[in-house]
């Protein structure tokens, strides 16, 4: 399980979205690095990712590790943003896996992504959900 | 100092169950509840939802209608629930890092059974008024728990409203006529610490309780104002099943008309927090610039809040910049069997 340290230092790209922009190549790391993998720069611009995008590709997880038993099967994509940055994010409000499409149109919403128990912490971050 | 809504938004989650799933497995009789109760279904929250990410959807939808507010401006955050994801850790630090409104801003966590949305907004409008912060959000949020079998798992739900308060005349969706409150000490419902589902007085609920505390609470907001039931284009009240909304409002000489645009709970069920500022958020969704709104809420234990909005020009500008309440009501639904709804709403003893 996440450290609360450690979800305490990824709350601007969980909760916000917010990514590195390199300032030397102009390359948009999400999470964010301290060394930009393209030009070796370390100067970063922040910016805050949009919530639109579309499913470049899917997998569904039928027997999720701990901490998302309760939410299997788990749908986990590869999604594509508006402004062309992909990020890895689960996808919530799946009545049926079989309706998930590659192409998709789909939002990021707030959810919960997992949690340490009855008594630990609440992990939030963002979740693709079908644009309808 | 005039103050006013500036931003508003609703979230409702995408899954229902329907009344009759919920009385055959307790073997009752469905159309006799459906009739009695005037509900035919209710959202219900998916397992990675909660009150804080209901709360952070609604208060994204208000900061687009808002239009350019930066949220660093927010000076305090108040969310009204009595479904906190924890007993101890505030719900407002979360929403409000999510929102980017961190780190100069008072937040605080109100809880007043279904009136503690009410509550966060009347404190946080108040805050605006008084010249202490540029804008204020007041929440109204829940993912209410019946226990199983009681009348209260055909009513329980899951919503949220958030409004961003402000006092800059040009950005008023709604202005702030006047507000009431009225409060009694009346035990109809109630929760003891670590009890998973809340009791009540069955019947108790009713008069001495819902239409005494609501009704008091409307005739002296409308005395004080100056105006009469024929004066509003809509009113809200607290919505715990179908039929109580309707007849208080009624009681008090209100039309259907008048009632029909926020009157939500018979496919929404009952939100608890977000019950009557999620009713007015569609009332806001469809309102034209100068009519009068009434809001009543209901709490339990008891007590209500009463505003009187005056809707602005801006409205038609703005509604159509974040999804409206109604169609996250009426479309897409994902309709979920007892069994599902049980997992999700943790009823079943899992292994420690």
């Amino acid at each position: 399980m996440i450290s609360p340290a450690r979800s305490w230092r990824e709350f601007p790209q969980r909760y916000r979205l917010e990514a590195a922009k390199c300032a030397g190549c102009g390359k948009v790391l999400y999470p964010p690095r301290v060394k930009c993998p393209a030009c070796a720069g370390t100067a970063f611009e922040t910016i805050v990712l949009p919530r639109e995008g579309k499913v470049v590709t899917f997998t569904v997880v039928r027997v999720p590790p701990a901490g998302f038993t309760e939410q299997s099967p788990l749908p986990i994509a590869l999604v594509e943003l508006a402004d062309g940055v992909r990020v890895m994010v689960q996808i919530g409000d799946v009545a049926d896996p079989a309706e998930l499409e590659i192409g998709m149109p789909v939002r990021l919403e707030f959810r919960r992504i997992s949690w340490d128990g009855e008594a630990g912490l609440i992990f939030y971050g963002h979740k693709a959900v079908i644009a309808r | 100092m005039q103050v006013g809504i500036v931003g508003y938004g609703a979230f409702i989650p995408r899954r229902r169950i329907k009344l009759e799933e919920i009385a055959k497995v307790w073997g009752a009789d469905a159309p006799s509840y459906r009739k009695g109760l005037q509900l035919n279904e209710k959202s219900v929250p998916g397992a990675d939802e909660d009150t804080v990410t209901m709360s952070v959807e609604a208060t994204r939808n208000a900061l687009a209608r808002a239009g350019g507010i930066d949220p660093a401006q927010i000076g305090a955050l108040y969310i009204g629930s009595e479904s906190h994801p924890y007993a101890v850790k505030p719900s407002g630090t979360i929403v409000a890092e999510a929102i980017g409104a961190t780190p100069a801003i008072h937040i605080a966590d109100f809880e007043f059974a279904c009136k503690a949305g009410t509550e966060s907004m009347f404190v946080a409008q108040a805050l605006v008024k008084a010249g202490e912060v540029s804008y204020a959000v007041g929440i109204g949020a829940d993912t209410s728990q019946g226990a199983p079998g009681d009348a209260l798992e055909y009513s329980a739900a899951a919503g949220a409203a958030s409004f961003i308060f402000g006092s800059d005349r040009e950005r008023f969706v709604a202005e702030v006529v006047d507000t009431y409150s009225w409060t009694t000490d009346t035990p109809d419902f109630w929760r003891r610490e670590y009890m998973h589902y809340p009791r009540h007085g069955s019947r108790f609920t009713g008069e001495p309780a819902y239409f005494r505390t609501t009704t008091s609470s409307a005739k002296g907001m409308m005395e004080k104002a100056g105006l009469e039931p024929k004066d509003f284009a809509h009113a809200i009240f607290h919505q715990p099943n179908g039929k109580f909304p309707m007849r208080v409002g009624t009681m008090l000489g209100f039309t259907k008309e008048q009632l029909a645009t926020g009157w939500l709970s018979p496919w929404l069920g009952n939100t608890y927090s977000g019950a009557s500022p999620i009713g007015f958020t569609a009332v806001l969704d469809i309102a034209k610039p100068g009519d009068l709104v009434l809001l009543t809420s209901f709490g339990s234990g008891a007590g209500s809040d009463s505003f009187v909005f005056r809707v602005s020009d801006r409205i038609e500008m703005v509604r159509d910049r974040a999804p409206r309440t109604r169609p996250q009501l009426d479309e897409h639904q994902i309709y979920i069997d007892y069994g599902t709804y049980a997992k999700l709403r943790g009823k079943i003893r899992m292994a420690e």
